[in-house]
């Protein structure tokens, strides 16, 4: 058993684990936040996506101990008090989700993107969810909503 | 969106489910363990296809720390009973393999250990020892006489055949001016949701109940089955599906083997078991649709007439079938005919088993297939007869006023009006040009093809089609049961300040009940949809459920929302009678209107529901004599229209049905052989639309999966069995970057036999994109002599099919064909042509939601 200290969504936590626990487990079952999801455990589909030191990243292929020392954001760290993330209010405004079982991974990916690259045109937005997988939305409707939430961050810069 | 309180139903509202699940509150399986200190499941699977099973050898996996026990096949064969198949042949199929293996990747063993790792590391110590046996794929190789047999009791790998007659297609065919026939092939595919299974059993063995929570969602025929499999009476077995299922598209109606499994595991070792599917398992052995090899024959007049046609298909179940097949082949029994008038028909429909994994409903369930064929035999014979691909399926069409219109086949078409939406889609696209466009195009070498498909879209399936499987000889005798129906229920509850919570048992996985019921409540009780709280956690020992029940089949646009406006009226009826009452006026003066009973004249006092609910609950005394006190009502809304295959193998197989016109335009590069998309419009008519924003988020999403399995995806196998797709990296999800823009209109043909005249939409354009897009890429090719008749169309198979064409002209349209042989550069973005631009228009059909009629499903058809 090992020892990960880490910040996650602005609160500090510690946890034991063994070194070859999976940090989307971790998250989900040693932290108990379960808005990550796991979709297939190989780094393709891309439900597990968090925010991590700043950066989209896997959490389904990195250990926990790798986040020993890390801030991470997942996507119940969106809302800022009592209030949904613009981007999850143009989600919902323009049905960019279905099961919402991608969802969090859309989220954060999306934002990853706009961070990036604050006003991307529809090729680049479809690109650059490309890295998450939706099985019941066709994408469009998330397209929609990245485009849309784009000038409303930029304007909350 | 303004709150009228009245005409929710037909406006956007956003969805109330999107609160929790985009702030990481949703409540799918594997997030809140229901039960505390459940032990986590590993499943072992076979390695290998095919192969006789001699012992296996525990010892070391039980002794490793952390591991609780595990169980075998032996336990599946001495504490189970195979499940009941849809066919007479004497087919064994547990919930695990008990002798023999039977396809890579079924189960033989489950370890359960204190967790998920351990218990994976366990299974790796589980050691099988297998007797190879020979392997067969190929459906058509499966049924030569020396192929391997996968159940000896059979006898062949056929599970089943049926010669099905419609008419008098020998004399069709012998009428016929032209003959014309094709081979087709379709492949195995699957919508692989990106939530895996997940299934949580527990066993009390004080009160002998068997709890499962599991992403299952239905048909709940299955909680019968299974309760057999484990001898237990229905009611001490209890289903559970969480609020939230992380999509399904049909695959998930196939848990309900490892529901069987893990309950048993959880029964033998005596402790819960937790098991979540991983994605190489999913690929492995969840379940797919059908590969089918379809032979077709079309017989029609030199004028585009069609006499008749026949079907004969082999449909690939796999290892074994497993129910609800063979539904593969007779779930569009009612709609073989698709939106033809053709009379006679002739279907051959054999099912196959092979060492493949198993088969069951994929979204579109048995459609992609039917009409993939069908419309590439349109196009065939438009090419033979040298007509317009449109003149040859207008000639063919069912008129508008033939409706409700009787197919062949035993179909009831409740409504429609097919040309119009065909129209729709030509004038939306733009056909005329479109077609003056490709001819520049192909006058400068460039491949530009234009495709289209037309369906009929079933939904709400009637059970009964099921046994078109059985020989009718069978279902004459006395001991056979007749199966039929479809039906949904519901709950509605006024609390006692008029406020509502309605309790369904749906099993959604993302169609946004709880948005579409709170609206349909609103118009009903003339409130605003906030006040509607929606409860919709399917529950066996709580929720009022038919065997039908479940969300498959597109069934909640139809029967399920027929269920909630009956249980509406059920209160506002009796919340008359209780006014009447008060008002000591007769009832029929009375009526509900705008959220309280008025005088029908208009005049005098009213009582708002608030007001009625209030009284109702305070003071039981001032109810009327014999009115039973409480204001809830459960509305159980049946099909009288599904009932059972007769003598003559007619089933209404469906109860709705709905009308998908299709038009797509693309350009083949020659050289990568990629497909572009170029415009791709589509036009549903669903009947009434509840809510058109989650309606077109079905249509986007549908026909993505078709788009799927038209160009990438394929669980493909090798000679010996083996999975070649096994994970994400291999089996290709089309992502954003794939994904076409879609121009969306609809047509309002309301059902005249729902209280909404809604129809079902969840299959949508899934089983039309194969059809359009392969009629789409032949026309691009046909100076090459190339007709697409297998998917999916990996650029490596077209790109050979085009090299081989190249190198061998085939005289078709041969200025063009060498033309082709020069190398291109810069045409693959076409820019000179405004139609052949890919557009984002959805805007201006969405134009054809306002306004259409709602309240009166028995006018026939209305067109925007
Ligand atoms: S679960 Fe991590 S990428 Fe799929
Ligand atoms: S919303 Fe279901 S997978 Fe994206």
């Amino acid at each position: 058993m090992v020892t990960v200290r880490l910040n996650v969504n602005g609160v500090a936590h510690e946890g034991r684990c063994e070194p070859r626990k999976l940090l989307a487990d971790f998250i989900r079952e040693d932290l108990g936040l379960t808005g990550t999801h796991v979709g297939c455990e190989h780094g393709i589909c891309g439900a597990c996506t968090i925010m991590f030191n700043g950066e989209a990243a896997r959490s389904c292929i990195m250990l926990a101990v790798q986040a020993d020392g890390a801030e991470l954001m997942t996507v119940e760290g969106l809302m800022r008090d009592g209030k949904l993330h613009p981007l999850q209010e143009a989600f919902r405004e323009h049905h960019a989700l279905q099961c919402g079982f991608c969802t969090p991974g859309m989220l954060i990916t999306a934002l990853d993107l706009l961070r990036t690259n604050p006003s991307p045109n529809d090729r680049e937005i479809r690109e650059g969810i490309s890295a998450v997988l939706c099985r019941c939305t066709g994408y469009q409707g998330i397209v929609n909503a990245v485009r849309a939430a784009a000038p409303i961050l930029v304007a909350g810069r | 969106m303004e709150g009228t309180g009245l005409g929710w139903i037909g406006k956007s509202v956003k969805r109330v489910e999107d609160a929790r699940l985009l702030t990481g509150r949703g409540t799918f399986i594997d997030d809140h363990p229901p039960v505390a200190n459940a032990c986590h499941a590993a499943i072992v699977r076979s390695p290998l296809a095919h192969a006789k099973i001699r012992g296996y050898e525990l010892s070391a996996a039980l002794a490793l720390p952390g591991v609780v026990g595990a169980i075998t096949g032996e336990d599946v064969a001495r504490h189970t009973k195979p499940f009941s198949v849809g066919v007479t042949a004497p087919i064994h199929y547990y919930c695990a393999a008990t002798d023999r293996v039977r396809f890579v990747g079924e189960p033989v063993a489950v370890v359960v250990a204190k967790n998920r790792y351990i218990a994976e590391d366990a299974a790796d110590l589980v050691q099988v020892d297998y007797e190879p046996l020979p392997v067969v794929v190929d459906p058509e190789r499966a049924l030569d006489a020396d192929a391997p047999v996968l159940h000896e009791a059979v006898g062949s790998n056929l599970a089943g055949n049926r010669r099905l007659v419609y008419g008098d297609p020998d004399r069709a065919f012998r009428d016929a001016d032209v003959v014309v026939n094709e081979r087709f092939t379709f492949p195995k595919y699957a919508s692989t949701p990106i939530e895996t299974y997940g299934v949580i059993a527990r066993w009390d063995l004080l009160d002998g109940v068997c709890t499962v929570w599991s992403n299952f969602m239905g048909p709940f025929i299955m909680h019968p089955l299974t309760a057999r499999v484990l001898g237990l009476p229905e009611n001490r077995l209890r289903f559970i599906v969480p609020a939230d299922i992380g999509g399904s598209f049909g695959i998930k109606s196939s848990i309900y083997p490892y529901i069987a499994l893990i309950a048993l595991a959880a029964k033998r070792l005596g402790v819960p078991v937790k098991w979540i599917e991983d994605r190489r398992e999913h690929l492995l052995a969840s379940s797919s649709g059908t590969d089918r090899v379809a032979y077709r024959e079309v017989a029609a007049r030199q004028d585009g007439t069609i006499l008749g046609m026949r079907f004969k298909w082999l449909d690939n179940v796999g290892g074994y079938i497993r129910s609800p097949e063979p539904g593969c082949s007779f779930r569009p029994t009612g709609n073989f005919v698709g939106p033809y008038r053709f009379q006679h028909l002739e279907v051959d429909a054999s099912v196959v088993m092979t060492n493949k994994s198993l088969t069951g409903p994929n979204r579109g369930y048995a459609c992609g297939h039917l009409y993939f064929e069908t419309e590439g035999m349109m196009d065939r014979l438009a090419d033979r007869l040298g007509l317009d691909p449109v003149e040859v399926r207008r000639k063919n069409l069912i008129q508008p006023d033939q409706f409700p219109y009787r197919t062949p086949s035993g179909g009831l078409y409740d409504s429609g009006d097919y040309p119009a939406a065909f129209d729709r889609a030509l004038e939306l696209a733009g056909y005329d040009e479109l077609r003056r466009e490709q001819a520049t195009a192909r006058a400068a070498g460039r491949y530009v093809g234009i495709g289209l498909a037309l369906a009929v879209d079933p939904s709400v399936s009637n059970m009964g089609y099921v046994a078109t499987a059985l020989d009718p000889q069978f279902r004459a005798k006395p001991e056979y049961l007749a199966k039929s129906g479809a039906v949904d229920s519901a709950t509605i509850k006024i609390d006692p300040l008029g406020r509502v919570i309605a309790i369904l048992g749906t099993t959604p996985q993302g169609q946004g009940h709880q948005t579409v019921v709170s609206q349909i409540v609103a118009d009903e009780l003339g409130l605003v949809p906030q006040d509607v709280t929606v409860v919709d956690e399917m529950d066996t020992f709580t929720r009022v459920w038919s065997i039908s029940s479940g969300t498959y089949s597109s069934r909640f646009g139809s029967v399920g929302t027929s269920a909630v406006a009956l249980a509406a009226r059920k209160l506002t009826a009796k919340l008359v009678d209780y006014a009447a009452h008060l008002m000591e006026l007769p009832a029929p003066s009375l009526e509900f209107r705008d959220g309280a009973v008025r005088l029908r004249d208009g005049k005098g006092p009213s009582y708002s529901i608030k007001d009625l609910a209030g009284r109702a609950h305070w003071n039981t005394e001032s109810l009327p004599e014999g009115m039973e006190p409480g204001l809830q009502a459960t509305a159980v809304f049946g099909f009288t229209v599904a009932k059972a295959v007769d003598a003559e193998d007619r089933v209404n197989s469906s109860n709705t049905y709905g009308f998908i016109a299709e038009v797509m335009a693309v350009e083949v590069d020659p050289e990568t052989a990629a497909i572009k998309i170029l415009r791709y419009v589509t036009v549903h008519d669903a009947g009434t639309i509840i809510n058109p924003m989650i309606a077109e988020g079905q249509i986007y999403g549908g026909a993505l999966h078709g788009l799927g399995g038209a160009l990438y995806e394929e669980l493909a196998y090798d000679e010996n069995g083996q999975l070649l797709t096994g994970t994400f990296m291999d089996y290709l999800v089309p992502t954003a970057s794939e994904a076409p823009q879609i121009e969306i209109a609809h047509v309002v043909s309301p059902s005249p036999l729902t209280p909404l005249g809604s129809k079902g939409l969840g299959e949508s354009s899934s089983m039309t994109v194969p059809a359009v897009i392969a009629n789409a890429v032949s026309d691009a090719l046909a100076p090459l002599g190339i007709r697409i008749n297998e998917l999916p169309m990996t650029p490596s198979k077209l790109w050979k099919a085009i090299d081989q064409a190249q190198r061998t002209p085939t005289g078709v349209s041969a200025p063009l064909a060498s033309g082709a042989l020069q190398p291109r550069r810069g045409v693959s973005e076409p820019r000179e042509s405004r139609a052949l631009r890919p557009r984002a228009g959805v805007s201006e059909p969405r134009a054809s939601f306002s306004g259409h009629p709602r309240s009166d499903p028995t006018s026939r058809t209305s067109l925007q």
